[in-house]
């Protein structure tokens, strides 16, 4: 087992680096901690996390790339790379059927042609390799299901129940012991909102034991085309998803930052300058950019065969690419925003102050003005996550987005899209993605509410 | 002269407004009384955080809700008692009976509708009814009745059209629409010049006298209580804490509160010393008093003083708020020396002067078209010379769009003066370019009016004071040492340095300022209005500190204000500036004692003296010109009372007085300059 490292693990490391050093930072700065102190108090927002970071955490461990050694030999690696994340299920990833097959499913979406015991041939649904295989014929599939769930999730109740025994146990006020403890609890009167959090937790425990134990019988949301199991594919592209959202972010703050605050300081030619080339840019169509952006880069790897070496590689310098192509063309928003802030900004009693004891510009930009406007920074790049999921999505769709082979919800749209019209319909890798999609961005944007409302002057109680 | 209770027209009973906050109730107006006759004027006077603008929104029932409401007590208005009508009568009532003029001319007009309409939508009962000529008619009678000339013109033009005093007339012809008997004004004057400060109150005067207007006036400004008022109520912590007739309220004040404001008024007299300042704040709201209100910062506080809140005492004419309003020592007020002293520092001004500013001008260009040349330019300084030696202090005092900060601007450098020379020690800042003025700039620091916009909200204390450190290069342990000694030369403890700006007051917010600006020990600091935002006992505060600082360290003052009487408290020399230049320079005795350009005369003359006995008032009419085009001649003619056909054609020379006092008028005879 070889460690691999693509270029987006990375850039996800620096992302994470950089993280954990703002909130170092933020932790140290009043002005900063009060208001994350406040989305810490609010319950929707505490709960959109929790999810959030459930999302992370497959994320990352999807991150985690290593070439496995090939069988009887030493030294030499296979090809392919892995993840993590693919070491976990590898269950999954081997219990492949043939083609289609629904949600729960022990026989196939299709009528195939078989082979009777008794030699006659027949149109029948078969049975499935993987699905349901346990099953003997006359038993009840709901029932077994049904044991199934109440089994994983009443492991869930009894691991969990401790857990919020301890939060009520230090909640408990002097004086009251542990009934004080569970009514405070109970009625959200701790200063964090332990209620939600323990609820959305229990929920979101319970879920991921019913999946796991139930998945490891069914395919609990079905099979794609060629068999493969469609909860895997859509674990698989909880990476892409974030992905996209954040590094496009890591791309494009620096320039909306830099050229933001530059025009807005400076002003006369410089802010001619970059007006003009901001513009420009957001006057052309986005995608006619991405597009022209995927093709060149696929035609330039068409004839480097020898750097891309393997099919991961290759989708990784795409997915990357995309990242820069939508950065390019998404800083234009918030450099407009901040430079807007800037020009008000810089006329700023303070800012003529420092000016007037000899502080140098750059010192102005840096220690004046860029705290100044990083609550909205901070906001748009929040709000912009979510946007930046969903324009994957379409972008696969269209087919200028990530390389084809690679897990994404757009591409799982992209492949589902042409099954809508098959009688009976399948729907659910449709489902999965929308499903998967719609909790991310759901939580995302709950949480960029919360955000916002706290770093929002005006709000500031 | 108390008003008998049965002739008054509005009258305020235990009245109660509250709000509610995440912290707690704030009880912001606590069980207030008062009444107003027809044709008289109430001033109820009081620091920020008084509670007397939520006073002037709870009596029309006007209160922001949900988070305020009131509580309790009554309003009656001819008889009527508000409190009882429904929201739908209560329409009604606003601007018929009792109408109200804010602070803010520029805000409380819509922008986007011309005066006529916004007149008009004014309009109540019958006049809504009248036909468009007739309606027309009473609309320009309007404008005329508030002395706004041209007034079919001015019908349809945009706010933006009207100058500040202008919007004010506005506004009160506005109030004045639904032919009210109750007129709120609240700080009707506190955003505009003291020259348009004297022409509104002379117009609220005049109506008063026309229609019979009840007034009630709320204010800060005890000078304006003394031109305008009636009788005087003194608001404090929420309750009224006296109440009297106006000569009775400025010869003898009762209450411990407003004999300690009388004593922290800047004058002139009062320069020898330090002004008396009131220790403490105003009370939180939030609590609920045991005692007298006032007890923590009063001077004479008694034991009973805290346990007992005090009754209402009547010392006829005067009503007051205090357990020992009968045994307080009278009042005594250093009077104006008339010949001061002047210091050993006046008779011999060094030779060379610290900072020598000749010829200066910055002008503006007004660019147009699509290769935005420039057409025209705004002349905002004009030609400004002057000179301030060590350890001196040189008051630029001028009404608003003078000049005056812009040429405080231009002197440091943070705009380039389209002409002209600064000298500052020696070195001439308008020559020096980049680095080297980057460097010099640290000795000439600038102090800002507004506490809250010049400290950046993002930054702890220490880093704001020690931002000159910073750029000078002290190493990080000398800076820690230096702030915590300049958080202490200006009053703070140094526990400060790691806090934020948003969690000091006003008055500790402009000593954070100061002490940055010490912070690389300069001879000179720009005050730019440092104390017109503050609150008149937090100011005496900050002067004192800036007199302290002068005589400890002998720093040099450029003092740019409106305010006369911090002017007559802490300036050695006075520059008067009018549209961009200055008209009368010379030392303070000087100047003041005998002022001699008639723009002098009249800022003199328009501010509002306390004891009702100044000068005979000048009211100029007019606003001030545009800069971008300056009348012909002298610029003052158009306003000046004395403007002969010569003011008309040339500018005037400077005419020299004696060695310090310089004037440029025509009056004072020609060829002396």
């Amino acid at each position: 087992m070889v460690p691999h490292i693509l270029w987006t693990d990375v850039l996800i490391y620096l992302l994470l680096a950089v993280i954990a050093g703002f909130a170092v930072y933020a932790s140290r700065h009043e002005h900063l901690r009060t208001p994350w102190r406040q989305v810490t108090r609010r319950p929707m927002a505490m709960g959109a996390l929790v999810v959030l970071l459930a999302f992370v955490a497959v994320g990352l461990l999807d991150s985690v790339h290593y070439r496995p050694r090939l069988p009887g030999s030493a030294t030499q690696t296979s090809s392919e790379v892995r993840s993590a994340l693919d070491a976990l299920l590898s269950p999954l990833r081997r219990r492949t059927e043939k083609t289609y097959s629904a949600p729960f499913a022990t026989h196939a979406h299709g009528r195939e042609t078989v082979l009777r015991p008794d030699g006659a041939l027949a149109r029948a649904y078969p049975r499935l390799l993987h699905g349901g295989a346990h099953l003997t014929d006359g038993e009840s599939r709901l029932a077994d299901i049904l044991v199934k769930v109440a089994t994983a999730t009443g492991t869930v109740l009894l691991l969990w129940l401790p857990l919020a025994a301890w939060v009520a146990w230090r909640q408990r006020s002097p004086g009251d012991g542990w009934a004080g403890g569970w009514q405070r609890l109970w009625r959200g009167e701790s200063e964090l909102p332990w209620r939600t959090l323990l609820l959305t937790l229990v929920v979101l425990l319970a879920a991921i034991a019913n999946l796991a134990w139930l998945s490891a019988y069914y395919h609990v949301l079905g099979t794609d085309q060629v068999g493969q199991d469609v909860l895997l594919k859509s674990l698989k592209s909880v990476r892409t998803g974030l992905v996209i959202g954040t590094l496009t972010t890591l791309v494009m703050l620096p320039f909306a930052l830099f050229f933001g605050i530059l025009a807005g300081y400076a002003r006369g030619l410089i802010d001619d300058v970059i007006q003009y080339v901001y513009t420009t840019l957001s006057s052309i169509p986005d995608v006619l950019l991405i597009a022209a952006g995927v093709l060149s880069l696929q035609v330039y790897m068409a004839h480097h065969p020898e750097t891309f070496d393997n099919v991961t590689t290759r989708a990784d310098w795409r997915l990357l690419f995309l990242c820069l192509i939508l950065g390019l063309t998404s800083w234009t928003g918030l450099c407009r925003l901040l430079r807007g802030e800037v020009l008000k900004l810089r006329e700023a009693d303070y800012v003529l102050a420092a000016r007037s004891l000899g502080a140098s510009h750059f010192a102005i930009m840096a220690r004046h003005l860029l705290p100044n406007v990083m609550h909205i920074v901070l906001i748009a790049v929040v709000l912009d996550f979510s946007g930046l999921v969903l324009a994957e999505a379409v972008l696969s769709y269209i087919g200028v987005g990530v390389d084809p082979t690679m897990d994404s919800w757009g591409n799982m749209i992209n492949g589902a899209r042409l099954e809508m019209a098959r009688e009976p319909m399948v729907w659910w890798t449709l489902g999965a993605a929308f499903l998967f999609m719609f909790t991310l961005v759901l939580a995302a944007n709950l949480f960029a509410d919360a955000v916002r409302d706290a770093f929002d002057p005006r709000l500031r109680r | 002269m108390t008003t008998p209770v049965d002739q008054a027209i509005l009258r305020v009973r235990g009245l109660r407004a509250v709000f509610d906050t995440p912290e707690g109730v704030v009880h912001a107006v606590d069980g207030l009384d008062l009444s107003v006759a027809p044709g008289m004027t109430l001033a109820l006077v009081g620091e920020s955080g008084s509670g007397k603008s939520v006073t002037a929104l709870s009596l029309l029932r006007l209160l922001p809700s949900p988070a305020g409401r009131l509580a309790g007590g009554e309003v009656q208005v001819a008889g009527v008692d508000l409190m009882r009508l429904s929201e739908r009568q209560m329409r009604t009532w606003r601007g018929r009976r009792m109408a109200m003029i804010f602070q803010e001319p520029q805000s409380s007009l819509n922008p986007v509708m011309t005066v006529g309409d916004q007149l008009r939508e004014a309009l109540a009962g019958e006049d809504r009814r009248l036909p468009p000529a007739a309606r027309l008619r009473r609309l320009v009678e309007l404008l005329n009745a508030v002395g706004i000339a041209d007034p079919e013109h001015r019908l349809d033009e945009y706010p933006h059209q009207l100058s500040g005093g202008m919007k004010q007339r506005a506004m009160i012809a506005m109030a004045l629409a639904g032919r009210p008997q109750v007129l709120i004004a609240d700080e009707p004057t506190t955003a505009l010049d003291v020259t348009i400060q004297a022409q509104i109150l002379d117009l609220l005067q005049r109506l008063q006298r026309e229609t019979g207007l009840a007034i009630l006036l709320i204010t800060h400004d005890l000078g304006v209580v003394a031109t305008i008022a009636d009788e005087v109520a003194v608001m404090y912590a929420g309750v009224i804490v006296e109440r009297a007739p106006r000569a009775t309220f400025f010869a003898s004040p009762r209450h411990p509160y407003s004999r300690q404001l009388f004593r922290s008024l800047p004058a002139r007299g009062k320069r020898g010393g330090s002004l008396e300042t009131i220790p403490g704040m105003v009370p939180s709201l939030r609590q609920t008093f045991a005692g007298c209100r006032f007890a923590d910062r009063c001077e004479h506080v008694e034991p009973r003083c805290r346990q007992q809140e005090p009754p209402w005492l009547t010392i006829a004419p005067t009503g007051v708020r205090c357990h020992r309003a009968n045994d307080l020592p009278p009042l005594t007020i250093s009077e104006p020396v008339p010949a001061h002293p002047t210091p050993s520092a006046d008779t011999a001004p060094s030779p060379l002067p610290l900072l020598d500013v000749s010829d200066l001008h910055m002008h503006f260009p007004i660019r147009r078209g699509v290769l935005q040349r420039a057409v025209g330019y705004v002349r905002a300084v004009d030609g400004v010379s002057l000179s301030i030696a060590r350890g001196r202090t040189l008051a630029l005092v001028g009404e608003s769009g003078c000049g005056k900060t812009t040429a405080g601007k231009a002197i440091l450098q943070l705009l380039r003066p389209t002409r002209g020379h600064v000298r500052f020690d020696g070195y001439d800042l308008t020559a020096l370019r980049g680095e080297s003025l980057r460097l010099l700039r640290q000795h000439l620091p600038i102090v800002f009016q507004d506490p809250v916009g010049s400290l950046n909200p993002r930054m702890p204390v220490g880093e704001i004071v020690g931002e000159g450190l910073c750029v000078a290069g002290v190493p990080w342990h000398e800076r820690q040492r230096r702030v915590a000694e300049l958080l202490e030369q200006v009053g703070l403890p140094d526990e400060a340095m790691r806090r934020y700006p948003h969690e000091f007051s006003g008055g500790q917010r402009q000593r954070i300022s100061i002490a940055r600006a010490l912070a690389t020990q300069p001879r000179l600091i720009v005050c730019d209005e440092p104390t017109s935002a503050l609150d008149v006992s937090v100011q005496a505060q900050i002067l004192n500190l800036l007199k302290q600082l002068q005589e400890r360290q002998g720093i040099a003052y450029l003092f740019i204000t409106h305010n006369m009487g911090v002017v007559e408290y802490l300036a050695h020399d006075v520059a008067v500036m009018y549209l961009g230049r200055i008209v009368e320079q010379g030392r303070l005795e000087e100047v003041f004692a005998a002022p001699r350009h008639p723009y002098t005369q009249a800022l003199l003359s328009a501010v509002p003296v306390l004891n009702g006995e100044g000068p005979a008032r000048i009211i100029l009419g007019g606003d001030i010109p545009s800069p971008s085009r300056p009348p012909s001649g002298c610029h003052f003619h158009p306003r000046c009372p004395m403007a002969g056909a010569r003011c008309r054609r040339e500018y005037p020379a400077e005419s020299r007085l004696t060695a310090t006092h310089v004037v440029r008028c025509h009056l004072l005879g020609s060829g002396t300059g």
